[in-house]
C-alpha cells in the first residue's frame, strides 16, 4: 500500500501551501508557479485545499509561538508518506528574525525536513527543481 | 438561529495565516470576528538591534507583496530625522520603483480577486502580465521580489540608460493590456454580477474606521498622502486621483484598475525627466532626534516613526500600515451579505496580514497588558529617553 501511496506521489504530486509567518513573497511565489509562464500543473503539481488530500506540504515562513501548534497540527492531518518542502531561507534557518522574542527556531527542529529551498524568495525555478530533487529521492 | 462559520488559520481562501469567525444566520452573514497574530515576528523590537543599513532590509521583509514601501518610509523617516536630502535623480528612481510596484500589487490583487470568484482566467490573465514587469525589477535590481533599491540618503542602484527601452517597452504592452482588462471587469456580465453592490463600505463608514488607500478612494473619501504631502518626485510630475462613490467591490477594482494608468502616467514622466547625477548622499551621521514618514503604498498610507539617540540603531521604531485600518472595516462591509460573497468582501481591502499581525501577552486566559497599561509604559518610556538625551 505503501508503495501505490508512492507512485502517486511521484506521479503527481498534490501540495498544501503552509504559511507560518512570512512575508507573502514565498507564498506569491508559489502561486507564480501555478501561472502560466511556468504552470507546473503540467507535471500533475496541484494547489489543494485541505491537507488531507495533499501529498507535501511547501512550508513558508519562520515558526511563531502562535503558529508553531497549528503548524504542527496541518503536519499531523497529512496523510503519511508526505514531504515537506521548505520554502525560502525563513524556513531553512531563521532568517534575520532569529534574536524575536516570538520565533521558535528552525523548522528542522520539530518536523522531518525533506529538501530545503533557500532564497529570499527564491526564484520560481529553484523551487521547481526542489520538488524535482525531492522526487527523484523516492 | 446564529451560527458560527470558522474559517482558518490555514484555509485556501487567503495565502496567510488568520482566522475568521463568521457568525451566520442562514445564508447570511450578520457578524464577523477577526483573529490575527500568527505572523507576528517582532519587527518593531528587531529594528532597534541593527543599523539603519541593515533596517532597510528587515522592514523590507514585513511584507513581500509591498516590499518597497515599507523601506521607502523607512528612508524617508530617517532622512527626516538625519536632515539630508536625496540627489533629485535618486528622487526619481525611487518614485519609478514604487509607481511599478503599485502596478505589480495592483495586478496581484486582481488576479486573486479573480481566483475568489471562481474565474480563474483572469487570475491566470492578470499575473501573466505581471510577469514582465518582475523581469524588469529583476533587470534593474537584481530580485524578483524584495530589490532593495532604497537607501538612507538615496538609491542602491541606478536605472541605466539601456534600461529606459525596456521599461518603456513594457509600458506600452502594459497600457494596452490595462485597457483590455479595465473592459473586461467593466463589461463581463459574470464579473459585474458577482462584484457589483456586494460589500458596501459607505462613506460614513469608511470615514468612521479611517480607511486607507483604494479602498477609502472606492468610498468617495479623496485622500492620497502623493497628493495630499507630496514627497520625493510626486511633486514634479502630473497625474490625477482616481475617486468612486458606489463603495462596493466593483468601484475597488476599478480604483486599482485605472490607478494603474495613473502609474503609468508617472513612470513615463519620471523616465523622461529623470536629471543625470549621483544617486546617494553620503550620510555622516544621525543627528538625535526623532522623524516621521507617511508613504503611500499601494493599499494606502504607510507610517513610519523613528527616534534616533545619535547611534547607529534607531532607539525605537514604530510602524503602522495601511492593512490595520483597512481590515476592522471588512465588519460593516460584510455584513448582509452571503458566505459566498464572504471571501470575495473580505479581499476586497487587499488585507496585509503580515503588516498588521499584533500581539498580546495572556496570563490565565486575561490580557496580561491592556491598552491602557502599554500607553502609560510608553508614555514612561519616552520620558526616559527625553531625560537622557535632553541637550
Ligand atoms: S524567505 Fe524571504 S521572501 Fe520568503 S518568507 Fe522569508 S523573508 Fe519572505
Amino acid at each position: 500500500m505503501a508503495n501505490a501511496k508512492l507512485w502517486g506521489l511521484k506521479k503527481s504530486p498534490w501540495v498544501f501551501h503552509v504559511a507560518a509567518a512570512s512575508c507573502n513573497n514565498c507564498d506569491i511565489e508559489i502561486l507564480d508557479i501555478l501561472t502560466p509562464r511556468w504552470d507546473v500543473e503540467r507535471f500533475g503539481i496541484v494547489l489543494v485545499g485541505s491537507p488531507r488530500h495533499a501529498d507535501a506540504l511547501l512550508v513558508t515562513g519562520v515558526l511563531n509561538r502562535k503558529s508553531l501548534p497549528r503548524v504542527l497540527r496541518v503536519y499531523e492531518q497529512t496523510p503519511k508518506p508526505c514531504l515537506v518542502i521548505c520554502v525560502g531561507t525563513c524556513t531553512c534557518d531563521t532568517h534575520m528574525f532569529a534574536p524575536s522574542y516570538n520565533v521558535v527556531g528552525p523548522y528542522d527542529k520539530y518536523l522531518p525536513v525533506d529538501v530545503y529551498i533557500p532564497g529570499c524568495p527564491p526564484k520560481p525555478e529553484a523551487m521547481i527543481i526542489g520538488v524535482v530533487k525531492a522526487l527523484a529521492r523516492l | 438561529m446564529k451560527r458560527i462559520v470558522p474559517i482558518g488559520p490555514y484555509h485556501p481562501l487567503q495565502e496567510e495565516p488568520e482566522f475568521f469567525k463568521l457568525i451566520v444566520e442562514g445564508e447570511k452573514v450578520v457578524d464577523l470576528e477577526i483573529n490575527i497574530g500568527y505572523n507576528h515576528r517582532g519587527h518593531e523590537f528587531l529594528a532597534q538591534k541593527m543599523t539603519y543599513d541593515q533596517v532597510t532590509f528587515l522592514v523590507e521583509r514585513i511584507c513581500g507583496i509591498c516590499s518597497d514601501s515599507h523601506p521607502y518610509a523607512f528612508v524617508l523617516a530617517v532622512e527626516d530625522v538625519a536632515h539630508v536630502e536625496p540627489p533629485p535623480r535618486a528622487q526619481y528612481i525611487r518614485t519609478i520603483i514604487g509607481e511599478l510596484e503599485r502596478i505589480h500589487s495592483h495586478y496581484l490583487w486582481l488576479g486573486l480577486a479573480g481566483h475568489f470568484i471562481g474565474y480563474n482566467t483572469v487570475w491566470m490573465w492578470v499575473w501573466r502580465y505581471r510577469e514582465p514587469l518582475l523581469d524588469i525589477f529583476e533587470l534593474i535590481m537584481g530580485n524578483r521580489n524584495h530589490y532593495a533599491i532604497n537607501k538612507v540618503g538615496g538609491a542602491r542602484r541606478d536605472i541605466l540608460p539601456e534600461h529606459y527601452g525596456q521599461i518603456d517597452k513594457y509600458l506600452d504592452l502594459l497600457e494596452e493590456k490595462n485597457t483590455m482588462f479595465t473592459k473586461a471587469v467593466l463589461d463581463d456580465p459574470v464579473i459585474r454580477a458577482r462584484l457589483e453592490n456586494v460589500g458596501v463600505l459607505s462613506k460614513e463608514d469608511a470615514i468612521a474606521y479611517a480607511v486607507l488607500g483604494p479602498t477609502a478612494r472606492g468610498s468617495g473619501c479623496a485622500i492620497d498622502v502623493r497628493k495630499d504631502d507630496p514627497y520625493d518626485a510626486y511633486d514634479k510630475v502630473d497625474w490625477d486621483e482616481i475617486v468612486f462613490d458606489e463603495g462596493d467591490v466593483l468601484a475597488k477594482a476599478k480604483v486599482r484598475l485605472l490607478e494603474c494608468f495613473e502609474s503609468i502616467k508617472i513612470v513615463r514622466q519620471c523616465l523622461r525627466d529623470m536629471p543625470d547625477g549621483p544617486i546617494e548622499t553620503r550620510v555622516d551621521e544621525i543627528t538625535p532626534g526623532e522623524g516621521i514618514c507617511r508613504h503611500e503604498a499601494p493599499r494606502g498610507e504607510v507610517f513610519h516613526y523613528v527616534r534616533s539617540d545619535g547611534s547607529n540603531m534607531p532607539a525605537r521604531h514604530k510602524i503602522r500600515a495601511p492593512s490595520f485600518m483597512n481590515i476592522p472595516s471588512n465588519v460593516v462591509a460584510v455584513k448582509g451579505y452571503s458566505i459566498a460573497d464572504a471571501a470575495l468582501v473580505l479581499a476586497a481591502v487587499d488585507p496585509c496580514y503580515c503588516c498588521t499581525d499584533r500581539t498580546v501577552v495572556l496570563e490565565d486566559g486575561k490580557k496580561k497588558l491592556t491598552g491602557k497599561d502599554l500607553l502609560r509604559l510608553s508614555w514612561q518610556k519616552t520620558e526616559r529617553l527625553r531625560r537622557r538625551y535632553r541637550r
